[in-house]
């Protein structure tokens, strides 16, 4: 009996011994290591996290830095985690999602050497160590209007967004741009009719302002409501109706109603500002943004629902917006302005 | 032979037995997740001990869980299981900061006026519980999970609500400074503070990097008091009498109902303090809106089981679980172990903790055997 359990544990501390693999990416080249801090949604969030965790490994399997993250499980940890990174030298710090604007300053202000990078938030007064990321999501909300605009119907199209700020503005006012740009184009009345429902969360709440809309007559919704957009999906779905989705492609929640999606690559300005940054370049002290131009909004390659016509249409009107032959508004005094060029 | 009897039959040795265990069958899981178990382990420990300023963390975040356990614990000594500590945190951070935002008054009013607003909060939201259980008989678990989750949906709400809501953020405003529990916060932040702080490298590790505040020192005060509470005053024998036997203390002559009240609202007090201290104790100071719990209550429900609800042992205890979620965190910088497995490994160790009464009953067979060598 004895001999059997020493036999055991035996195998049981070799097997603590064996094995030795790390998620944290070692390419080899130690000069640098870039960090993110997530926000309490984890790394698997199927959402900004992951997206910028990708962006990170793609950085790490193209350079060879090192790249690791840490996951927030609330708000209280977010100065703690920021600091434990500082401790393992880290030259470069993401903060994925705007929570975290005032940690940063605490952080940036407590490691001079330090970069740090925020998604999402831009500061009055950046501090020279500190780069604000912002995306110009009116450039693919204008897209998919402009695609709604095309394949509505009912000549009425709904947006539904979560609360009502800086940031989510810009997804309604490029909207309805984009469908003003169409229904120039194909000389017709189209209408748009915009609600928020106060929250990122409110599934239900999202999903009885969506049928209300649905139900008036709207056969296509863009929602840009976060995780509570699901009720957006879920109401276009039970009506047969279009949807469109947000931050991610959406389709595989409904296959035969998403129409398109109006993407938010976190990943991809990551990446862009990382490289700079190990490149040498002088990142701090300002808010970049980021659009069609860098590859870090947009909408999807294959969209099933969609007419190819339509998305050939939107391929080149994505081009003008690249040139600069048109500017998206992305609040409601830049779209009052836009409207008078139109 | 008798000696290890002996050592067998300490609390202290069963709980330290429990802990090995707990890290070794912790290490074989690891193992079994492809990673170096010893190096992971030694990561956790280096991110608790390396630096002056990982331990200071690690009592920083040991103070909201060492109350909700205590909350727990009391609650569990009147026979009630108290699974509402996290609705009851999230009422005292949510009054905190109503309070916080609203009055600016001097230091010496404002921050004792903010902790006992979310200490009254929670006590009233504990007491709902309690009146439902002893006027109507309604379970205590039932009710308190569901006002878990009103009190979630509630701090989103405010979190939400015009007055409070800081614009373009997710959450509330800052509480003002006067309520700010941060030891020498004034200093700190002076000029004259950083100047000094500035060549004195242990003392700006501990007070510059970390939000090191006085909350600790309430909650072993309050800790050592309940157990007193318990202990020595009338009042805790006729709370615990109910836990022990309700019948028997109802025909002794104590009332049963009330008590049963009492016990829910200190333990709702001591939630709520836990969560006013959060606020006017750690950045960002603030409630933002949430989707899940963020588990400061739930995890008081630990720290009570591993302290066997007494009420001391729930400071060892948070400190306990703090030191594993604090080094947790390095695990998973350091060696990119995901959360997921730190979360099983954590759980293991807990779970052995929670076995620990198995040990003493060791030393019940070993002293069958002595004895029996003896008779031969």
């Amino acid at each position: 009996m004895k001999k059997i359990l020493i036999a055991l544990l035996l195998i049981l501390s070799l097997l603590a011994f064996a094995g030795c693999s790390t998620n944290t990416k070692d390419n080899g080249n130690d000069e640098f290591i870039v960090a993110m801090v997530t926000n309490s949604g984890g790394v698997n969030d199927e959402s900004f996290n992951s997206s910028a965790w990708e962006g990170l490994q793609r950085l790490s399997d193209e350079t060879g830095v090192k790249v690791t993250y840490l996951e927030s499980n609330q708000a209280t940890d977010y100065l703690t985690n920021l600091d434990k990174l500082a401790d393992q030298n880290c030259n470069l710090i993401w903060a994925i999602g705007f929570g975290m604007a005032d940690s940063i300053i605490t952080a940036s202000s407590n490691n001079p050497d330090i970069n740090y990078a925020i998604v999402d938030y831009s500061y009055e007064e950046t501090p020279s160590n500190v780069t604000g990321v912002m995306f110009r999501a009116q450039e693919s909300s204008f897209l998919v209007g402009y695609i709604a605009g095309k394949t509505t119907k009912s000549n009425q199209v709904g947006f539904v967004g979560g609360i009502e700020n800086d940031v989510n503005v810009q997804f309604e006012y490029g909207y309805k741009a984009g469908v003003d740009y169409a229904s120039k184009e194909l000389g017709k009345e189209i209408l748009v009719s915009s609600q928020y429902i106060e929250s990122f969360g409110d599934t239900a709440k999202a999903k009885a302002t969506a049928s209300k809309m649905l139900l008036d007559g709207c056969d296509i919704i863009f929602h840009a409501a976060g995780g509570a957009g699901v009720g957006v999906i879920e109401a276009a779905k039970d009506a047969n109706k279009y949807v469109i989705g947000v931050d991610k492609d959406q389709i595989s929640l409904a296959p035969e109603n998403v129409l398109t999606s109006s993407l938010k690559l976190v990943g991809n300005a990551v990446d862009i500002i990382s490289k700079d940054f190990i490149n040498g370049e002088n990142i701090g002290g300002k808010t970049l943004t980021f659009g069609l131009k860098e590859d870090c909004v947009g909408i999807p390659d294959s969209n099933p629902n969609m007419d190819p016509k339509i998305y050939e249409d939107a391929m080149k009107l994505k081009q003008k917006i690249v040139d600069g032959f048109i500017q998206p508004p992305s609040n409601r005094q830049e779209y009052d302005e836009y409207k008078l060029t139109l | 032979m008798q000696l290890i009897i002996k050592i067998l039959r300490k609390p202290i040795t069963s709980t330290i037995i429990a802990i090995l265990c707990g890290f070794f069958v912790a290490s074989i899981i690891l193992s079994l997740a492809g990673y170096n178990s010893i190096q992971t382990i030694n990561v956790m420990f280096n991110g608790v001990f390396s630096r002056p300023k990982s331990i200071a963390n690690v009592i920083i975040k040991s103070t909201p869980i060492i109350l909700t356990g205590l909350s727990v614990a009391f609650a569990f000594k009147t026979g009630l299981f108290n699974i509402g500590a996290e609705g009851q945190y999230i009422m005292g951070t949510i009054f905190a900061v109503i309070m916080g935002i609203q009055f600016d008054f001097v230091p010496y009013i404002q921050v004792p006026l903010v902790i006992f607003s979310g200490m009254i909060a929670g006590a009233l939201y504990g007491g709902i519980v309690g009146l439902l259980k002893s006027k109507f008989g309604i379970h205590e678990v039932i009710t308190s999970i569901m006002l878990n989750w009103i009190a979630l949906y509630m701090s989103n709400f405010i979190a939400n609500t015009s007055v409070f809501h800081k614009p373009n953020t997710t959450g509330t405003y800052v509480i003002n400074e006067s309520s700010f529990t941060q030891v020498l916060y004034k200093w700190k932040t002076s000029r004259a503070g950083i100047a000094y702080l500035k060549n004195n490298s242990f003392l700006s590790d501990i007070l510059l990097r970390t939000d090191l505040n006085y909350g600790i020192i309430i909650a072993i005060v309050l800790a050592i008091f309940i157990s007193f509470f318990l202990l020595k005053t009338t009042k805790g024998f006729e709370l615990r009498a109910v836990g022990l036997n309700n019948h028997a203390s109802e025909f002794a002559g104590i009332d049963v109902k009330k008590n049963i009240l009492h016990s829910m609202l200190i333990a709702g007090a001591l939630s709520g303090l836990a969560g006013a201290l959060t606020i006017t104790g750690m950045s960002p100071h603030n409630i933002s809106t949430i989707s899940v719990f963020e588990g400061n209550g739930l995890n008081g429900l630990s720290v009570a089981l591993i302290a066997n609800s007494s009420p001391i042992g729930c400071i060892f205890a948070g400190l306990l679980f703090s030191g594993l979620i604090y080094g947790g965190q390095s695990v998973q910088s350091e060696v990119g172990v995901p959360s997921e497995i730190i979360n099983i490994m954590i759980g293991t160790i807990v779970f052995f903790v929670a076995l620990t009464r198995l040990i003493p009953q060791l030393a019940n067979v070993f002293e069958k055997k002595v004895g029996k060598k003896n008779a031969n």
